[in-house]
């Protein structure tokens, strides 16, 4: 029928019609991930909210889940990419063990081959959504590294995902040290989540902390944090304001 | 058979309507006013499909406005790469901090790829394209070496470098980058690239976020002869190893005073007829 426009195969991502098939904008998010290296593995700390806007939609999501038996993936972003990124190690974790050789694919491999499948949406300009934090530990090794959604990778003794870059990272670079014990990682991420809590407005009062060590990977009850609201600041704010409103 | 001929032209206005809105109408009643009649066609509707089939896509594009992608698939992490080229070695540089607008990612990412025994390459730019052409020219580095039985000579690995790189000509590689090394006659040598694959032969070079800051400096201190004059003169430095190794020390220390994106640590690699050696000094972290 146009015989004057160019004809596109039916699966081609370019012309109007396959706009709706390439992902513009998230829909339901989740906030922050910070995790960092320890004594004995990785702590990684995530809490349970997924935004739908400015809406706080659900507040029963996992972001956090063990890959195989060496590796922990964290996600903020677009739950739903979250859910295809699963998927996808599902498959590649299932392959791995149908070879029963005694081999598992640990960490770095699986950081590897979330960068890779990062890089290759970014080129086809239909992006997973999400900034992925994997860590684990497999013979003794820590490994922690982070994927953004334009296929930004890097590792690091500590990292996390959105606001947390801003608000944690700093605190993490001051009071992190090797071979902190697990009572003071745990601390330390909930000093870090704490602040989150505080200051993102898209964090909820809900976490988990999920830590891997070579026996493997465990992840606690949802939980609160103690916060304080008493700040004389806080009390009748608008006391002293000038003005009727 | 008129009215037959009635329903299927209400459908088909309903079928117009439905699938691009109101726009062909107005257009149409435009038309209209101007006195222009398509096709010496007398029915509304049918006009309007004859319209549509000779617009076409065109019209599509009218009146369905495409949706703009609001993200970016590049982003740039920062950093400074140089490499110099002496008579028996060559030094290459690049400072390890990797940032993305105003926050710094990591203090400990290393620029530098070996990609061959004598041959080294220093990337800046974004990361994960840095990355993806690290790997590429790595898995052709092995191709090589199992068809030939033998190691890529610098030259040659300049070449494909640039080929890779004019290869994503219309969705480049956000990569600029400097590769250093020692040519089949044991002579340092450096080659520098923009985005897209344009390449030469230095005697040094800086890219990245500090190139601005660094490349003058360079040029006052190893300013090479023009490659124009006869005799053919070496663009490459007289300076001893220890010496440049110094200075490109100072260098980064300099880029690291006044450019956000350089800091935290610089990684030196030296490569001459012993090997491959590399150093690290502390630079600014602010």
């Amino acid at each position: 029928m146009d015989f004057m426009a160019s004809k596109q195969p039916e699966n081609s991502l370019l012309g109007p019609e396959a706009d709706s098939q390439r992902t513009l904008y998230p829909y339901v998010t989740g906030t922050s991930v910070v995790a960092l290296k320890y004594k004995d593995g990785i702590l990684m700390a995530a809490d349970m909210g997924g935004s739908y806007g400015s809406t706080l939609r659900y507040k029963n999501v996992e972001r956090m889940k063990a890959i195989g038996k060496h590796s922990l993936l964290g996600a903020s972003g677009e739950i739903s990419d979250f859910q295809e990124i699963l998927r996808y190690l599902d498959d590649l974790i299932l392959y791995d063990n149908m070879w029963d050789d005694g081999n598992s694919l640990g960490p770095k491999e699986v950081h590897n081959y979330l960068t890779r499948v990062m890089y290759n949406r970014r080129n086809k300009f239909n992006p997973l959504w999400n900034s992925l934090v994997l860590g684990g530990i497999k013979n003794g090794q820590k490994y922690l590294g982070t994927v953004s959604m334009i296929g930004v990778n890097f590792e690091d003794d500590h990292v996390a995902t959105g606001f947390g870059n801003h608000l944690a990272r700093p605190i993490l670079r001051q009071e992190w040290h090797e071979n902190l014990s697990f009572e003071d990682g745990v601390k330390l991420l909930e000093k870090c989540m704490r602040v989150l809590l505080y200051r993102d407005r898209s964090a909820i009062n809900k976490l988990q902390i999920a830590k891997i060590t070579e026996e493997g990977m465990t992840i606690s009850q949802p939980y609160s944090l103690k916060t304080y609201w008493e700040f004389s600041a806080f009390e009748n704010p608008t006391q002293g304001a000038v003005g009727s409103w | 058979m008129e009215q037959q001929i009635k329903s299927q032209n209400r459908s088909c206005t309903e079928a117009i309507l439905a699938r691009y809105g109101k726009a062909p109408f107005f257009f149409f009643f435009l038309l209209r006013k101007l006195k222009i009649q398509i096709c010496g066609i007398k029915s509304f509707a049918s006009q309007i499909a004859v319209l549509i089939f000779l617009l076409g896509r065109p019209l599509v594009l009218i009146t369905m406005p495409k949706q703009q992608a609001n993200w970016s698939p590049y982003d740039n992490n920062g950093g400074s790469c140089v490499a110099i080229a002496g008579a028996d070695y060559c030094v290459i540089a690049a400072d390890t901090r990797m940032s993305t607008g105003y926050n710094i990612l990591t203090r400990d990412y290393s620029k530098i790829c070996k990609l061959a025994n004598k041959c080294v390459m220093a990337s800046s730019g974004f990361q994960a394209d840095v990355k993806a052409l690290q790997k590429h020219l790595a898995a052709r580095h092995l191709i090589y070496q199992h068809q030939h039985n033998k190691q890529m000579s610098c030259p040659a690995m300049a070449q494909l470098l640039s080929n890779t790189l004019y290869y994503k000509r219309f969705f480049p590689y956000y990569s600029f980058n400097v590769l250093g090394g020692l040519d089949n006659e044991g002579k340092g040598c450096v080659f520098t690239y923009d985005a897209v694959g344009s390449y030469e032969k230095v005697g040094y070079s800086s890219q990245g976020s500090g190139s601005t800051l660094i490349m003058p400096f360079l040029d006052n201190q190893l300013k090479s002869p023009s490659p124009l004059l006869l005799p053919v003169q070496d663009a490459v430095t007289p300076l001893a190893e220890a010496e440049a190794v110094d200075l490109v020390k100072t260098v980064f220390a300099s880029a690291s005073e006044r450019d956000i994106y350089t800091g935290d640590k610089l990684e030196i690699v030296v490569i001459n007829a012993d090997g491959i050696n590399r150093e690290y000094m502390d630079l600014r972290k602010d």
